[in-house]
C-alpha cells in the first residue's frame, strides 16, 4: 500500500470535565487530582483519520498545543496507530485564545508540509473544554483549505483527481458536498467507535521519540500573533454562577410506594403549575 | 504655613483596570449587527432571539440594529428582512445571489467579510448553529478578530463601550466575561433559547440596503450535490420542546432506558440524555443536554438517574418546572430543582408514567 495520502489530526489534552467539582463552600474550581484526557470529539477524528489509513493507506501525524505534560495525549493517539507525534509547547504560546491557537498550529502544518505536503487535516467539532469549535474552521482559512465542518461520513477520496465527497450535518438535514483536497474536516460525535489499541503499538508509543517544537521550531513568523499577546479577546473577570438558593420540594408520602409518590407529585405540580395540563400530551395533535 | 486653598486632589483614577483609548481607526465602526439565519422558508428562531438582545445593546450604545439576509432570490429574502424588522431591526443588509442558494463555507465568508468591511459594524452576534459557527469562526479569522462562543448574557461595559459577552467556564462550573479591546468588530455566537423570544411586532417596519456579491460560482470550490431533509417526525427537537425527560447514568443500564422513552411517549415529550449516557452509546448524540450538548428551556423537565452535575445543569436549569428522580439524596440535582423524589428511578418512572396516563385519560373524559 502506498503512503500517498498525508493526514494532520489535531488533538487536545483538556481536564476530564466530567470530574471538576466547586468547592461547596469557596466556590472555588477544585482541580487536584483531576484526570487529563484526550479530548474525546478529537478521538473521533483521528479515529475516521485512521479509517482513512486502513482504506487508502496514509501516514497519519498528530499535532497538539500545550504543556510539556499533553506529551501523555500523543502517546496516546501514538497508541491507536499515528505515526508521527509533534508537540508544540513553548512559555510564549499560553494564554492564547483561539485566534492566536489557530495561527500556531496553521504556521506548524506550514513547517509540517515542508517535509511531506498535507492532503488532509483533522480535528474534534469541539472540545469539552472551551466548547468553542473555532480553532478548526480559523485553521482552515489560514492555510486556504476548504473547510468541512461536522462531518458525519466521508465518502470517497480520489487522490488521483484530488477530490474529496463528504456528508455533512446542517441545520435541517445533510449536505452531500464534494470538494478539492487539501480540506480541513471537523468530524461529528458519535460516527464511529475507537479501536482498541494492540500491544505492539503501545509500546511504540510508550518509547517513541516525539518531536518537541517551541515557537521557532513552530516556524513561528510573527510572534506578536501566537499566545496572550496574540489573542484579541481578554477575560475581564471569572466568576460563580449565583447559587440557586430554592431547594427542590421533596414529595414523599406514608406508604412511600411509587404509585403514591407519582400521584403526589401530579396533584402538586398541577395545583401550583396549572398551565403544564395543557403541556403535557400535546404532541401528534 | 496655611494654605488657603486646598490644592486640587489628582484627578481619580478611573476606576479603570480597562482604560483604553480604542485605535481610532476602529472608532469609525458603528452599530449592532445581527446574522439571520434560515433554512427551508423560514427564519432560524436564534436569530430573533439575537434581535431580541441586539436592539438592547443598540439602545444602550446609541447606534442603530441591523439584520443582514444572504440567499438567493425566490428563498423569501424580503420576507425574512421585513421579519428582522418585526422582531426588533431598524434596516437589513441585503445579498441576494444564486452562489449563496444554500449554505457554503466559501461564499457565506466571503458576503459577511465584504460586508463587514465595507459598512463596518461595532458588533456582530451570530447564532451557535452548526451554520453559525462555521460561519463565525472562518469571519473572525478572516477579520483578525475576537469571537467568543456560546455566550449566556451580553452587555455593553459603559466605562469603554465594548461588548462584555459572558459564558460558561471549566465545563460550565464558573461564568467568565470575556471582552474585545483593541479590535472590531466584536464577535459573538449564543446557543438557541438561551436569550428570550422578544415579542413580534407587526407594525415596525425598516429599510433594505442591497449589496452585490464578489464571487461566481465558478470560483466556488466545494459544490453542494444534495441535500438530504431529515425526517421531520423522526427529528429530535430538544432546544424547542415544551417537555423533556431525561436520564442519566443512574439509568445503570441501557435497557432501562426504556422506561424514559416510555414516559416521554405518553407525555408527548422528547428524550434528553447526559453525556456520560451519550458516550456510552446509550442514546444517540442529538438527545445530548448541556455544555457540550443542547440548551433547552422546556415547560417541564423530568430527570431520571441524573446527578446534576455543571455540565448538565448549565443546558437546563432555564427549564420552568424541573423533577428529579435520584437515588443519593445529596445528590446536588435537588438543589435547583422544583420537585424531587429521592428513589429508585427504575421504580418511580413505570408509576409516573402509570399516572400521567390515567391523568390523561381523566381529562379526555372529562371534556
Amino acid at each position: 500500500m502506498s503512503l500517498n495520502m498525508h493526514i494532520v489530526v489535531c488533538i487536545k489534552q483538556v481536564p476530564d470535565s466530567a470530574q471538576i467539582r466547586v468547592h461547596p463552600v469557596t466556590n472555588t474550581i477544585m482541580r487536584q487530582g483531576v484526570p487529563a484526557i484526550v479530548n474525546p470529539y478529537d478521538l473521533v477524528a483521528l479515529e475516521e483519520a485512521l479509517r482513512l489509513k486502513d482504506r487508502y493507506g496514509a501516514r497519519i501525524t498528530v499535532l497538539s498545543m500545550g504543556p510539556p505534560q499533553a506529551e501523555g495525549a500523543l502517546r496516546k493517539a501514538l497508541s491507536f496507530g499515528a505515526d508521527e507525534a509533534i508537540l508544540l509547547t513553548d512559555r510564549s504560546f499560553a494564554g492564547a485564545d483561539t485566534l492566536a491557537t489557530s495561527y500556531a498550529l496553521a504556521s506548524a502544518i506550514r513547517k509540517i508540509r515542508l517535509d511531506i505536503p498535507v492532503d488532509l487535516v483533522f480535528a474534534g467539532k469541539q472540545t469539552i473544554d472551551g466548547d468553542t469549535a473555532q480553532v478548526g474552521p480559523g485553521i482552515a482559512i489560514r492555510l486556504k483549505m476548504q473547510l468541512l465542518t461536522y462531518v458525519s461520513k466521508i465518502e470517497t477520496i480520489d487522490l488521483d483527481k484530488s477530490e474529496l465527497t463528504v456528508q455533512r450535518r446542517a441545520e435541517g438535514g445533510v449536505q452531500v458536498l464534494k470538494t478539492r483536497l487539501p480540506a480541513l474536516i471537523t468530524v461529528l460525535e458519535g460516527i464511529n467507535e475507537m479501536r482498541f489499541a494492540t500491544m505492539s503499538d503501545m509500546f511504540r508509543a510508550a518509547r517513541y521519540p516525539i518531536r518537541v517544537w517551541d515557537k521557532d521550531a513552530a516556524g513561528i513568523e510573527d510572534i506578536s500573533k501566537i499566545g496572550l499577546k496574540g489573542s484579541p479577546t481578554v477575560v475581564s473577570k471569572v466568576f460563580a454562577p449565583t447559587p440557586r438558593t430554592q431547594k427542590a420540594e421533596i414529595i414523599q408520602t406514608q406508604s412511600d410506594q411509587p404509585g403514591d409518590v407519582a400521584a403526589t407529585l401530579l396533584a402538586k405540580m398541577f395545583a401550583r403549575f396549572p398551565q403544564l395540563r395543557d403541556a403535557i400530551g400535546r404532541r401528534g395533535e | 504655613m496655611s494654605n488657603p486653598t486646598a490644592p486640587t486632589p489628582p484627578a481619580a483614577r478611573p476606576a479603570g483596570r480597562r482604560k483604553f483609548e480604542l485605535d481610532p481607526r476602529l472608532k469609525a465602526y458603528k452599530g449592532v449587527w445581527v446574522f439571520i439565519e434560515h433554512e427551508r422558508g423560514a427564519v432560524h428562531p436564534v436569530s430573533f432571539e439575537l434581535l431580541g438582545e441586539g436592539r438592547k445593546l443598540a439602545d444602550q450604545l446609541g447606534v442603530e440594529l441591523a439584520g443582514v439576509v444572504l440567499g438567493a432570490a425566490g428563498e423569501h429574502t424580503r420576507r425574512f428582512c421585513q421579519d428582522a424588522f418585526c422582531h426588533g431591526a431598524d434596516l437589513c443588509f441585503l445579498l441576494e445571489d444564486p452562489v449563496l442558494a444554500q449554505y457554503r463555507n466559501q461564499p457565506y465568508s466571503r458576503a459577511l467579510t465584504d460586508l463587514v468591511n465595507k459598512h463596518q459594524p461595532e458588533i456582530l452576534l451570530l447564532g451557535a448553529t452548526t451554520l453559525g459557527r462555521d460561519l463565525a469562526g472562518s469571519v473572525a479569522t478572516t477579520l483578525q478578530t475576537g469571537l467568543t462562543a456560546d455566550c449566556t448574557g451580553l452587555a455593553i461595559d459603559p466605562e469603554n463601550r465594548s461588548l462584555a459577552a459572558t459564558r460558561p467556564t471549566f465545563g460550565g462550573s464558573l461564568l467568565c466575561t470575556i471582552v474585545t479591546l483593541n479590535y472590531r468588530p466584536q464577535m459573538a455566537t449564543v446557543r438557541p433559547r438561551v436569550m428570550s423570544m422578544p415579542a413580534r411586532n407587526d407594525t415596525r417596519s425598516g429599510r433594505v440596503i442591497e449589496e452585490p456579491l464578489a464571487l461566481l460560482e465558478t470560483d466556488v470550490v466545494t459544490k453542494l450535490l444534495e441535500f438530504i431533509a431529515d425526517d421531520k417526525r423522526a427529528e429530535v427537537n430538544l432546544p424547542f420542546a415544551d417537555i423533556i425527560v431525561a436520564g442519566g447514568r443512574g439509568m445503570k443500564r441501557p435497557d432501562n432506558f426504556q422506561l424514559v422513552r416510555d414516559l416521554a411517549e405518553v407525555l408527548g415529550a422528547e428524550v434528553g440524555a447526559t453525556r456520560p449516557v451519550v458516550q456510552s452509546g446509550w442514546v444517540s448524540a442529538d438527545h445530548q443536554v448541556g455544555q457540550s450538548g443542547k440548551t433547552v428551556r422546556p415547560k417541564l423537565y423530568i430527570a431520571a438517574g441524573i446527578s446534576g452535575a455543571v455540565q448538565h445543569r448549565v443546558g437546563m436549569e432555564g427549564s420552568d418546572v424541573i423533577v428529579a428522580i435520584n437515588q443519593d439524596a445529596s445528590a446536588p440535582i435537588f438543589d435547583f430543582a422544583t420537585y424531587g423524589i429521592v428513589g429508585n428511578a427504575m421504580q418511580i418512572l413505570p408509576a409516573l408514567t402509570a399516572a400521567f396516563r390515567q391523568h390523561l385519560a381523566t381529562e379526555k373524559l372529562a371534556v
